[in-house]
């Protein structure tokens, strides 16, 4: 084996392994969080090497063992899972740090299990990130959810547990009933579920059954929240806020668009994609989530709920993307993914903050929060710039490819949901921080931020979004591996 | 050994049949669980032994007593029933195994020999139904091990375990006249009992209605032992009321043998096709087993004592095997094999968890559960680990059955069955559901629990199944294998 391919091993185990020393050292918080920051450090570091491999055009890649015939869990670096997996494991460095301030700060129960599931989510999302075949990725798709359900639930009140039933029944129905079954039907078809450049799928097979397939595959993947199977996020929402902003803005629900994405490019491939017919229906139903959503986001005052509303429209603008069926599209829906990525999480690191000062989870209350929380709600404003899609921030990036995209479609239909969603987004974010600065009505104009280590996560983060403006390039030349820029 | 070599087959049902008089004779119930115990070994070895002369030197054909067939009783063994016996044999281990600590907690100390020399019968019986070539013989061995299943019943602690038993009795004894019957009208066209050569003359005689009625007589009859909804009534109840480690064996064993005897006499001993072409036959087995899975599952979630929970969800999962059976292809009975072989793994440890249960609190019910998961931390999670194999969720056992379930109706572009397979499973999780809510989540915070956790001796035998289960979830290629080689051995007979 190779260093990249040991690597690669590595960054899913080592997460794995973290659980070790952090339940060993549940009675010293001290020792397990820098366990968990070690964790974290570590599973960057080696996923960098595995980027610095790919980055030279060699994709390690190892197969595990092989359950049943033409069914093996394997995995493999290549550009798409390789963006997904830099993203999910650098973030997680940190939220990490976060985590320390916040689950102290807001004084939470049970600190070591949250640290631990947390912990083996991530293996889940790094496992489905490198995964190389269908097979590999729906087994850590489904692993994620059950060892997120734990976090979302952990709080352990009746609402967390209503909360986590419907995360539980949405998420499992959809992925039994429609992924996997998408899934068997896919072995069924072509004998094995390999990951293959330009698709498995080819001419002798039936336009119809494909054309199921697609639809079972787009809904069937819960974690994409694509209307009507969205009502898991803002259910999940009662997690403590470090869930909510990297498994909920990031990891998990990244890991349902990218399995989407994954599907459709090494699956179908984009010259199939595009002759089938149902990606425009699908489109169509992205489209109307964003617009949807967008609504439903203006009218929530609780801060966390608007976020995780915009987060459903945010990954739709992913599915918009993949479903253009052209190389624009997918490149802006792979960069959507890193940059809505860091966006989101600086809100949610922001929600956290603000719970955590001032214990304020409604939007009405936190007018002229800004005077005291100067860092945090200046933060809350390069997140939301980066959300709407404006310089400089790395979502006009992403926004950018989207377009493109869709112009190729000539569906104007599409290209005013993208540009209408964009704009309502920035009038249910940005009038957030305007009010902030606005005169208290209390008059309290003593600064009064969140402990430092979440003040750190959260300038890290929204500092990230500003140097992707900078340096979007890594994440296009990635993407544009994967699919052929040549047709423009 | 070399000499005991061609024996084999003979030495599964002698061995456990001459040790059960033993145990009335020594009546010590250490001493008759010594016995059993290394009876139930020497028997699996047996049984594995079979199972590798099977896949060295083909099918074992064993005249009892030396009298050829078709004027003898033979035992034939090919792939599909070494399989079985192997799944019957060693679970009967780690039931025998488990009820060392855990039958003493239930009965008193001079009915301890009975259970064990009536466990022996019937394990004696559904060897005998496994491996026996002969029609009759299966009824033989069927009573064998009805009658002895009905005794063991009758050991529960519950008052109410006589009339569980004495409804069994009267239910399995309608059952084995419907077989009887049935047999005996295929003896009446073809004058004889020996499947291979019932087999062979079969053929000849379709055209004659009389076929039809036995096929009749023998599917109600099976059906019954097996428990396939709606023949099922007898099941909740006797497994709900027996003593926990017979729960485990029985829940392990002997729906399993009814299922394989029913698959060889529907699939191999009726012409081949006969079963698939007469689409009625085919389509109320498809029907009764998806009616099954859906039924049994949902009145599963509705009980609230886990032993009868987890009893309706043994009816349901006989459903699937139906399933698969009724697809009639070699896909589709290799998946109800396999999931033979998976379920009684998940199911047995399952049984032997809520057993803990009842040792550690004296009670089984869903309250008895509360705040389990933190004062019962193994017990707990090795009844979550099968529930989740129950539903079907990946490095399970239960994942790998449902592939192959779902591969099978999709071979026959029967996407409808494969979509309502994997919706069965969510009706699955609804009841698991119920017991992970319990379990970890209902908690009082006012009082505080002690860790109270089952005996040692309880939990070993309990979790090597359930890693078992696991081990099986992520590596099925010598499971998948066998259960392949079964089905072919299933279609392959009459040639």
């Amino acid at each position: 084996m190779s260093i990249a391919q040991y690597a690669l091993l590595l960054s899913i185990l080592v997460p794995l392994g973290a659980t070790g020393p952090i339940s060993l050292f549940s009675r010293n918080p001290n020792l397990r969080e820098t366990a968990t920051i070690a964790a974290s450090v570590i599973t960057f570091t080696l996923v960098a090497v595995v980027y610095y491999s790919v980055k030279h055009g060699i994709e390690p890649q190892l197969t595990l063992i092989e359950p049943f015939a033409g069914v093996s869990i394997a995995f493999r670096a290549e550009p798409l899972g390789m963006l997904f997996a830099l993203m999910a494991s650098f973030l997680w460095i940190v939220t990490s740090i976060y985590s320390i301030g916040y689950m102290r700060g807001h004084h939470e129960q049970n600190q070591t299990r949250f640290f631990i599931f947390f912990a083996v989510a991530i293996s889940c999302t790094l496992g489905a990130a490198f995964a190389a075949n269908g097979f590999t990725l729906f087994l850590f798709y489904e692993a994620l959810t059950l060892s997120t359900f734990p976090l979302v639930t952990h709080k352990g009140d009746d609402k967390a547990k209503k909360a986590g039933r419907i995360y539980l029944f949405i998420l499992l129905g959809t992925s039994v009933g429609f992924f996997l079954f998408a899934l068997i039907w896919t072995w069924h078809l072509t004998g094995h579920l390999d990951f293959r450049a330009g698709g498995v799928f080819d001419s002798s097979h039936s336009r119809t059954v494909l054309n199921v397939l697609l639809v079972l595959y787009a809904f069937g993947i819960g974690k994409a929240a694509l209307m009507p199977f969205h009502r898991w996020l803002p259910t999940a929402m009662v997690a403590p806020t470090p869930v909510s902003a990297l498994l909920h803005a990031v990891a998990v629900v990244k890991t349902g668009v990218f399995a989407i994405l994954k599907i459709c490019v090494y699956f179908f491939g984009v010259d199939l994609l595009a002759s089938l017919g149902t990606h425009y229906f699908l489109a169509y139903v992205a489209a109307f989530t964003i617009i949807a959503t967008a609504i439903i986001a203006l009218r929530k005052d609780n801060l966390k709920a608007r976020l995780a509303y915009s987060t459903i429209g945010q990954l739709s603008y992913i599915v918009l993307g993949t479903m253009t069926a052209n190389a624009w599209g997918i490149v802006g829906g792979g960069m959507h993914m890193l940059m809505h990525g860091f966006g989101k999480i600086t809100l949610f690191f922001c929600a956290g903050a603000i719970l955590v000062a001032t214990h304020k989870t409604e939007i009405s209350q936190m007018r002229g929060i800004g005077r005291r929380m100067p860092v945090t709600m200046t933060a809350f404003l390069i997140g939301s710039i980066s959300i709407v899609g404006a310089p400089p921030t790395g979502g006009l990036w992403s926004k950018w490819y989207l377009l493109l995209g869709i112009v190729d479609t000539h569906e104007w239909l599409l290209l005013c949901a993208l540009i209408l969603g964009s704009l309502l987004s920035a009038i249910y974010l940005l009038p957030i921080v305007v009010q902030a600065f606005y005169p208290a009505t209390d008059n309290t104009t003593e600064v009064n931020e969140a402990p430092l280590t979440m003040r750190i996560a959260l300038l890290t983060c929204s500092a990230g979004c500003i140097v992707l403006f900078a340096v979007p390039d890594f994440a296009y030349e990635l993407m544009s591996n994967i699919v052929d820029l040549g047709q423009h | 050994m070399n000499a005991l070599t061609p024996h084999l087959s003979a030495l599964q049902i002698i061995l456990p049949l001459l040790a059960a008089p033993l145990c009335t004779i020594f009546r010590l119930p250490r001493v008759t669980w010594g016995i059993a115990m290394v009876v139930g070994v020497l028997c699996s070895f047996n049984a594995i032994a079979i199972l590798e002369q099977v896949q060295s030197s083909g099918t074992i054909i064993y005249a009892l007593g030396g009298w050829a067939a078709p004027w003898g009783i033979e035992y034939r063994i090919d792939d599909a029933n070494a399989f079985v016996l192997v799944i019957i044999s060693v679970i009967n281990v780690f039931g025998i195994l488990y009820a060392r600590t855990s039958i003493p907690a239930e009965l008193s100390e001079d009915r301890i020999s009975w259970l064990y020399t009536a466990w022996l019968l019937c394990f004696t019986g559904l060897c005998g139904i496994t491996i026996s070539g002969d029609v009759f013989n299966v009824f033989v061995f069927l009573e064998i091990s009805s009658l002895s299943t009905y005794v063991l019943v009758s050991f529960g602690t519950d008052k109410r375990a006589l009339t569980a038993a004495l409804r069994y009795l009267i239910v399995g004894t309608v059952a084995a006249t419907f077989y009887v019957i049935g047999i005996g009208l295929l003896y009446a066209l073809t004058g004889t009992l020996n499947m291979a050569d019932l087999a062979q003359r079969l053929p000849e005689v379709t055209a004659h209605r009389t076929v039809l009625v036995a096929f009749g007589f023998i599917t109600v009859g099976l059906s019954i032992k097996m428990a396939l909804f709606p023949f099922h009534t007898w099941l909740p109840n006797a497994y709900a009321f027996a003593p926990n480690a017979v729960t485990a064996f029985l829940a392990g064993t002997a729906t399993k043998a009814a299922i394989y005897v029913f698959m060889r006499l529907v699939l191999t001993i009726f012409p081949a096709g006969f079963f698939a072409n007469s689409t009625i036959a085919y389509l109320i087995i498809l029907a009764v087993g998806i009616l099954g899975a859906f039924v049994a599952s949902t009145i599963a979630f509705f009980r609230q004592d886990l032993k009868q929970m987890f009893a309706w969800s043994s009816i349901g999962q006989i459903g699937y095997m139906a399933i698969g059976l009724g697809l009639a292809t070699s896909a589709g009975v290799a998946a109800s094999f396999l999931h033979l072989f998976n379920h009684a793994l998940m199911k047995t440890a399952v049984f032997m968890a809520i057993g803990c249960l009842f040792v550690a609190t004296g009670s089984t019910t869903l309250n008895s559960l509360k705040n389990a998961g933190k004062r019962m931390p193994w017990t707990s999670a090795a009844i979550l680990i099968g529930g989740l194999s129950l539903i079907g969720i990946p490095f399970t056992t239960g994942f790998v059955s449902k592939w192959y379930l779902v591969t099978a109706a999709l071979e026959l572009d029967m996407w409808w069955l494969a979509a309502l397979v994997l919706a069965g499973s969510l009706v699955t999780a609804a009841y698991v559901w119920k017991f992970v809510e319990t379990a970890y989540f209902r908690t009082d915070s006012n009082t505080t629990y002690t860790r109270s956790e089952a005996p040692l001796s309880l939990l070993i035998p309990t979790w090597i199944l359930v890693i078992a289960n696991i081990y099986f979830g992520i590596n099925a290629q010598f499971t998948g294998t066998q259960a392949l080689r079964a089905a072919n051995a299933i279609f392959g007979f009459s040639s």
